[in-house]
């Protein structure tokens, strides 16, 4: 952008005024952009900040004990670790298997009319705010589904949040995919028929490796999310105000995600000051928040990585 | 990719047999999309079965009744306006903010390692969980601008309409970011490359010529990350919005109002669904979901709208 003198004298840098104000423009642009790295520092600055404090002020031997009660005192990180997991696991089991085969339907048996009338219905299931499936796992998952597996299983049990975080990341697993999917160019597909292979065929074996790396992003992205999701689990896996460690489905218990909420929304609400025991459940939020946030920031890269492969290749 | 449209054969052209497997696949491809779908209809069907008996015994009574401890009588009018006037804090940071980030990086920024590192760390925010942003919220606008020397309540109000405003601003940025940057990306690069040739600076090229041609994009992307915005409710738990008194008091001037108490459809919905009386964990949560739905189904309507008209003018 700099003036660069012509030969014979004629200036063409143009009026001064004029880039003067272009100037200013271009830093109000930029102090725009640097604005959300002011908010990566804040959110990592305030959640080590208060989980330092929490780690020296709290008795190191209770965060290994036989449950998560933060209120008296017993932060059992293991109890949510496990928690977090199972509904984790439950819900990629599920939207794993759905979310693939309704991608692969999608992309490569739909027709082009169906494709464009199921594809936005899809979308509208991922813009469904989770405290609507949350109350769904609550009100119908829990009494209708577990509970005729299992009798014996209380209203909220890890199980029904696991389900409800499955339907929840289904259209992340299957968008994500179909994306991957029809990015394969029609070649490949056209020298597998060539050869004679059969439509499943070449979608399984020729199709679906060759979308291998957006596959497994979007399964990765979506673990990353239900390990995230916080609203379901908090009204559908019962636990409010803690939790026994548990490894059993179909019992009641806490995630890290809810574990905060539970915190956060008791009839004491807590607050930074004052000491004591309150002190330390406001500071143990930051400690989860810290350690939820180190997690879903690795799944997350690896996630981006792949999808970046998918773009590399073709 | 256009070019080539022949139907690929769907049998194989060997011996005519029944293909049984392939056709068990293409079953089970049809089940996953169908159950997507199917829970849907369950979700959205039982929710109207349980909800619509408060519209049809007390009509538009609910939607103008404050919050009431008793079944007949509580309403969500002063939920509603806490969700919209949230959604004002969202339209009035988030988007100038991120659009602003949009079009610098697109457009202004050169190709250096200050600027990669921004957009890295975009796209970090944009997977971070809910959650988390409420715990900044609360260490930032709640506790750190929330409280002051003179105990009144700092610049914030502490557990405000402005913390959790500020809160949900800052969870959408990272995704109206993202849209916008796209939506500018896909603007012609001959365009500005016209513009230029004209004699036009760069923000006159931005103004005059990307701006209008990404806006449809631009809008799309901010309308659905405000809906997005209506139906969060970690962040607000955690930044205190609380079933009260909100806005009963008219005199209150608007700085009083946005630094006072408030609540929102998801809070309303999440501590409704919590309470032991069967009319609020059934028929009011329900009615309760039906009206967040049909407010944020509108928005992704009105996205979709206003997308088709740039389109057809153009």
């Amino acid at each position: 952008m700099t003036a660069v003198p012509i030969p014979g004298g004629i200036d063409l840098s143009g009026n001064k005024r004029r880039r003067r104000r272009e100037a200013w423009i271009r830093r109000v642009f930029f102090a725009a952009a640097l604005s959300s790295v002011v908010i990566s520092g804040a959110i990592v600055l305030s959640l080590i900040g208060e989980a330092f404090s929490f780690l020296s002020d709290v008795d190191l031997s209770t965060l290994w004990s036989s449950g998560w009660y933060p209120r008296r005192g017993s932060f059992d990180v293991k109890t949510l670790f496990v928690g977090s997991l199972i509904v984790t696991g439950i819900a990629m089991a599920i939207a794993t298997p759905l979310g693939l085969g309704a991608a692969i339907y999608l992309s490569e048996y739909a027709k082009p009319g169906a494709r464009k009338v199921l594809k936005p219905i899809l979308e509208i299931l991922a813009g469904i705010p989770s405290i609507v499936i949350a109350f769904f796992a609550l009100r119908v998952i829990g009494p209708d589904f577990v509970q005729s597996i299992n009798p014996e299983a209380p209203v909220t049990t890890l199980l029904a949040a696991g389900i409800g975080v499955g339907i929840l990341v289904i259209p992340l697993v299957a968008s994500i995919t179909e994306d991957a999917l029809r990015a394969v160019p029609r070649s490949l597909r056209e020298a597998s028929y060539g050869m004679g292979a059969k439509k499943a065929t070449t979608s399984l074996r020729v199709v679906f490796p060759a979308a291998i790396s957006g596959v497994v992003a979007s399964i990765i992205l979506a673990a990353s999310r239900a390990l995230g999701e916080t609203m379901v689990v908090a009204l559908a896996a019962g636990g409010s105000g803690g939790s026994q460690f548990t490894t059993d489905p179909f019992s009641e218990g806490q995630t890290i995600t809810a574990a905060m909420i539970a915190v956060a929304q008791g009839t004491d609400q807590v607050a930074g000051g004052g000491g004591g025991q309150a002190e330390l459940a406001y500071q143990s939020l930051f400690f989860l928040g810290l350690l939820l946030f180190l997690f879903t920031m690795g799944l997350n890269f690896i996630g981006d990585r792949f999808v970046r492969r998918v773009r590399e290749a073709y | 990719m256009t070019a080539v449209t022949t139907p690929l054969p769907s049998t194989s052209l060997g011996r005519r047999h029944l293909d049984y497997w392939g056709l068990a696949f293409q079953a089970a491809l049809v089940f996953c999309l169908v159950a997507c779908f199917g829970l849907l209809l369950i979700l959205v069907g039982g929710l109207i079965g349980d909800g619509w008996v408060v519209f049809d015994e007390r009509g538009a009574d609910f939607l103008r009744s404050n919050l009431s401890t008793r079944p007949a009588q509580a309403g969500v009018a002063q939920a509603i306006k806490g969700s919209l006037m949230l959604a004002g804090f969202v339209v009035v940071i988030a988007f100038p903010l991120g659009v602003a980030t949009a079009v610098y990086l697109e457009e202004y920024a050169p190709d250096t390692r200050v600027t990669r590192f921004i957009a890295l760390n975009i796209r970090n925010l944009a997977g971070v969980p809910s959650v988390v942003y409420g715990l900044l919220g609360l260490a930032v606008f709640v506790e750190l601008l929330g409280t002051d020397m003179n105990e009144n309540g700092g610049i914030t109000g502490g557990r405000s309409l402005l913390a959790g405003g500020m809160t949900l601003a800052i969870l959408v940025l990272p995704i109206v970011i993202i849209t916008a940057a796209e939506s500018i990306r896909a603007v012609p690069q001959s365009l500005r490359e016209g513009g230029y040739g004209l004699g036009a600076t760069r923000s006159e090229v931005v103004r005059t010529l990307v701006m209008p041609n990404a806006a449809p994009g631009i809008l799309t992307g901010t309308v659905l990350s405000l809906s997005r915005a209506l139906g969060e409710t970690a962040p607000l738990i955690l930044t205190g919005a609380v079933l009260s008194t909100f806005f009963t008091t008219p005199n209150y001037s608007f700085g009083d109002q946005i630094r006072g108490d408030y609540t929102a459809l998801p809070v309303v919905i999440y501590t409704w669904a919590r309470q032991a009386k069967l009319e609020f964990k059934g028929e009011l949560a329900s009615a309760a979901i039906l009206v967040l739905l049909a407010i944020t189904l509108l928005c992704n309507a009105a996205a979709v709208l206003l997308r088709n008209r740039y389109d057809k003018d153009r």
